[in-house]
């Protein structure tokens, strides 16, 4: 296998993008990676586009080739792929863009990830995320992806006394980074009394619990390390990829306060890079739910099991803290297309790691870590990055 | 839900039938046709087996924000029942009172409307649990 | 003759009440006097997830649970009420599959107004008695309604009760049934119309009382038995002043009629209504009582039964399901507009 490294990067803000298309969100996003990697498209070999659920929400699937011929390669008759894992679409795709250059398939590829969120109204959205759970046997029942997460934030409370101020510190501490992050959706700082007194979506998670369904693209270009450097003096290299799967129903699960594919996913990913979580200088992790955060923490290894919600309310997490989290303002803050997710964790990584995310910079940050969950932890995906 | 793909799992959404591995005795709902832990050894051997629809609540939630066929019924429990023949079930708790519900309360299963596809389509019925509450006298 | 009786039995009220009074203000009407002229305090409202398809199934698995009865032997369910979910497809095969008697049975849905449940029943009778089948289930539910604002709102309610049917292990005996039936239109709902109408004070003497009083002499007189022979009557009760009057007038105390008269707590539980009244009396008076119970359905007609409780009561598990008085009481009182809520008198809008 060859080492593989990211040369360019490209996204659009994510929020309520009410005048943007999903194709016009691709393109922005593509052609910000194409022109941030220094290459131009007719370079690109082939593309791989992560996207959770365009066909229930505008009807439109057959994805890779529509962004691909608006990004400009129609006429390159380019191989072109769409990969869905619910919200670890991103994720997935930029493992199997991370395989196929690695393999020695392809040279120079893109990989994005996209989702248009806000053409439905928020009951339909609602009931679209819940696609990524047990559509016959938790759905069916009126569970919601927030409920989901509620009630392993439930047990999280029963076993570990995590409380609602420990949920919520992570939503602050977020916001807090989302204000030093220009491309984030909310740039506004919140109170603890905000997060604690705001209204409750799925008990115990309050709205500040939860990401918004946000519209966004995110793009990476990989190409093998060994020619990096005709592109850009700053590659950062991915020194591991881990993919881990569990049931796609909770009740299915040995454990709800954890989750397995993450601890799996993780593992594998560390043993492929040679490291263990202490070589981790900072990471974007998978906080479409506040419980998300703290689970994700106490399975990558940063924090022991239990331990991850007092953490987030002593500022651990925090960019200047000892294990800085989601410095992008994760998906609480930067916003959240499900789709894109994984791609922008990607993004911020890259930022931080060539030292260029400005006032949200973690200091002397060589390796990254991005954990990306689909639904309620089925599959994990976790990249660990190096700058080079 | 299409009206097929409902109608397919009716005595599982009815009646709460699972399954056992012949093999492990393992209990398991909804039905698998291939038991995790034994794997071949459980095929053909998946026995149809009912569960008493009795358990406790292991964890839960109270949705104030519920996509289109359940927003009527806001707020509305969903909780994750550990049933006394072992598999976890998520199901909906009804007929509660402000606090009833915790970590530990016994269930029992009740039979109820789920949801409507719309005025036109089907009804579709199925389990939900409501808190055992000692009798009245 | 063969025969012929109660198996087993279950209750099913939904725990939602609504006060006559909180109906009365809405509508401008004196509560206190309205309650009185009725004779009902309450009505049972369903939860928006309950309905006649589900009030069946819980009546029907309580009824199997007392009585041990293997749903695979019950070769016939019938379900009678005014307001089955569907206008066409079975609530007695929901029923069924819901309670494991699929698939060697007959099913149908039958409705006559307010006495659907005790069609239900005789039908029972007739084809387990002619031993084409061992057990039976017949089911009486309804949640009724009454047009906002119209008199049958104070009444129309929700609730019902199944029997489960048979020759062997009787816990009470029918050992008549007779019905009285003309074409006499006193209420009705046409197709496609969502609420029913009624013709005011012609329900009274001529639809009513003529078929109850009749129904329930001429069953006396065949049985050749009087009032003081039966130690309970149950009559149809649309609301709590209707069958107090008939009562009397045939003779029997109100230790005779207290027991079966629910309307004044549940409001007119339609199907349901002699059939819970019914359970309510096997409740509570074990082997020897001697019932007299007469349901009267519009359009019109009585069907009556004569039925004795016998020794095999005592080995009846009734504690296994709660019981009818457990659910009398309800359990949650509703103002009017959570209650147009629940029977979507109002819809949500906007979307």
């Amino acid at each position: 296998m060859r080492d593989v490294a990211v040369i360019g990067v490209g996204m659009t803000r994510f929020g309520e993008l009410w005048d943007r298309s999903i194709r016009s969100m691709g393109i922005e996003a593509g052609l910000g990676a194409i022109q941030d990697a220094g290459i131009y498209s007719t370079d690109l070999e082939a593309l791989y586009m992560g996207n959770m659920a365009s066909g229930l929400l505008i009807k439109q699937e057959h994805l890779a080739p529509l962004i691909g011929d608006f990004v400009g390669m129609g006429k390159l008759h380019l191989p072109a792929t769409r990969i869905e894992g619910a919200d670890a679409s991103g994720g997935l795709a930029l493992r199997q863009a991370y395989i196929a250059v690695a393999s020695g398939l392809h040279d120079i590829v893109l990989v994005g990830g996209v989702e248009k969120m806000t053409d439905v109204g928020d009951a339909r959205a609602t009931g679209i995320m819940a696609s990524a759970a047990d559509q016959e046997w938790e759905t069916f029942h009126g569970a919601t992806l927030p409920s989901l997460y509620a009630m392993m934030a439930r047990r999280h409370i029963h076993e570990f006394g995590t409380t609602q101020g420990m949920l919520g510190s992570v939503a602050v501490t977020n916001h807090y980074h989302g204000s030093l992050n220009p491309m984030a959706q909310f740039q506004r700082e919140i109170t603890m009394e905000m997060a604690l007194e705001s209204g409750i979506m799925a008990d115990p998670l309050r709205m500040f619990d939860c990401a918004p369904l946000s519209d966004g693209a995110a793009t990476l270009i990989l190409c093998p390390v060994s020619r990096a450097r005709e592109f850009t003096d700053k590659p950062v290299k991915i020194l591991g990829s881990g993919l881990a799967t569990d049931s796609l129903a909770l009740h299915d699960r040995e454990t709800i306060t954890s989750l397995a594919a993450t601890r799996i996913a993780a593992q594998r990913a560390y043993k492929r890079a040679g490291i263990t979580f202490r070589d981790v200088d900072l990471a974007e992790v998978h906080d479409s739910f506040t419980i998300g955060e703290i689970m994700a923490v106490e399975d990558l290894g940063f924090f022991e099991s239990g331990k991850g919600g007092k953490a987030a309310l002593d500022g651990e997490l925090r960019i200047d803290g000892s294990m800085p989290i989601n410095p992008s303002g994760g998906m609480k803050a930067r916003g959240f297309p499900p789709g894109a997710a994984g791609i922008a964790q990607a993004v911020e990584i890259v930022h931080q790691l060539r030292g260029d995310a400005d006032r949200r910079q973690v200091k002397d940050a060589r390796i990254g870590l991005a954990q990306n969950v689909g639904g309620t932890g089925a599959t994990t995906v976790v990249h660990i990055f190096e700058v080079i | 839900m299409e009206v097929p793909r409902f109608w397919r799992e009716t005595r599982a959404r009815y009646n709460l039938e699972g399954v056992r591995c012949g093999n492990c005795e393992k209990v398991f709902f909804p039905p698998r046709e291939v038991c995790p832990d034994c794997h071949r050894a459980s095929i053909g051997r998946m026995e149809k087996f009912k569960l008493s629809g009795k358990g406790e609540v292991y964890s839960f939630s109270t949705i104030h924000s519920a996509p289109d066929y359940f927003k009527d019924e806001v707020p509305y429990i969903v909780a994750l029942i550990k049933t006394d023949e072992g598999p976890m079930v998520t199901g909906q708790i009804v007929d509660w009172e402000d606090g009833e519900v915790q970590i530990g309360t016994r269930v029992e299963s009740v039979f109820r409307k789920i949801s409507e596809q719309g005025k036109h389509g089907i009804i579709q019925y199925g389990f939900k649990f409501k808190a055992v509450r000692r009798a009245l006298k | 003759m063969t025969e012929i009786g109660i198996v087993g039995y279950g209750a099913y009220i939904p725990g939602h009440r609504i006060r006559t009074g909180e109906i009365a203000r809405v509508w401008g009407a004196n509560g206190e006097e309205t309650e009185r002229n009725l004779g009902i305090k309450s009505k049972s409202v369903p939860y928006l997830d309950e309905d006649t398809v589900t009030i069946s199934v819980e009546a029907a698995r309580y009824a199997l649970r007392r009585c041990g009865v293997d749903p695979g032997r019950i070769g016939a369910i019938y379900t009678g009420s005014e307001s089955h979910p569907y206008a066409v497809k079975p609530t007695s095969t929901i029923v069924a599959e819901a309670i494991g008697a699929t698939p060697h049975l007959t099913a149908a849905d039958y409705e006559f107004a307010c006495k659907a449940g005790t069609a239900a029943i005789q039908t029972s009778m007739g084809l387990v008695g002619t031993g084409m089948i061992e057990y039976a289930i017949a089911i009486g539910a309804d949640t009724s309604q009454g047009a906002p604002g119209d008199a049958l709102e104070y009444s129309a309610s929700a609730g019902g009760a199944a029997f489960v049917i048979g020759r062997e292990k009787i816990i009470a005996r029918i050992d008549k049934t007779y019905s009285f039936t003309t074409d006499t239109p006193d209420f009705w709902r046409r197709e496609g119309q969502r609420y029913p109408s009624h013709g005011g004070r012609f329900t009274g003497k001529p639809a009513y009382f003529r078929h109850i009083l009749t129904c329930a002499k001429n069953l006396m007189e065949i049985m050749d038995t009087s009032a003081k022979d039966y130690q309970h009557v149950v009559l149809h009760q649309p609301n709590g002043k209707f069958p107090i009057r008939a009562a009397k007038q045939l003779g029997f105390t109100k230790e005779q009629y207290e027991t079966g008269l629910l309307t004044p707590t549940i409001g007119n539980t339609y199907s349901g209504a002699v059939m819970l009244g019914l359970s309510a009396i096997l409740d509570v008076f074990g082997p020897g009582n001697r019932i007299l119970a007469v349901a009267y359905g519009s359009g019109a007609g009585c069907d009556g039964f004569d039925i004795t409780v016998t020794d095999e009561m005592k080995n009846y598990k009734l504690d296994a399901a709660p019981t009818t008085a457990s659910q009398i009481q309800g359990r949650k009182f509703i103002d009017y507009a959570t209650y147009a809520r629940f029977r979507s008198k109002i819809e949500r809008g906007g979307e």
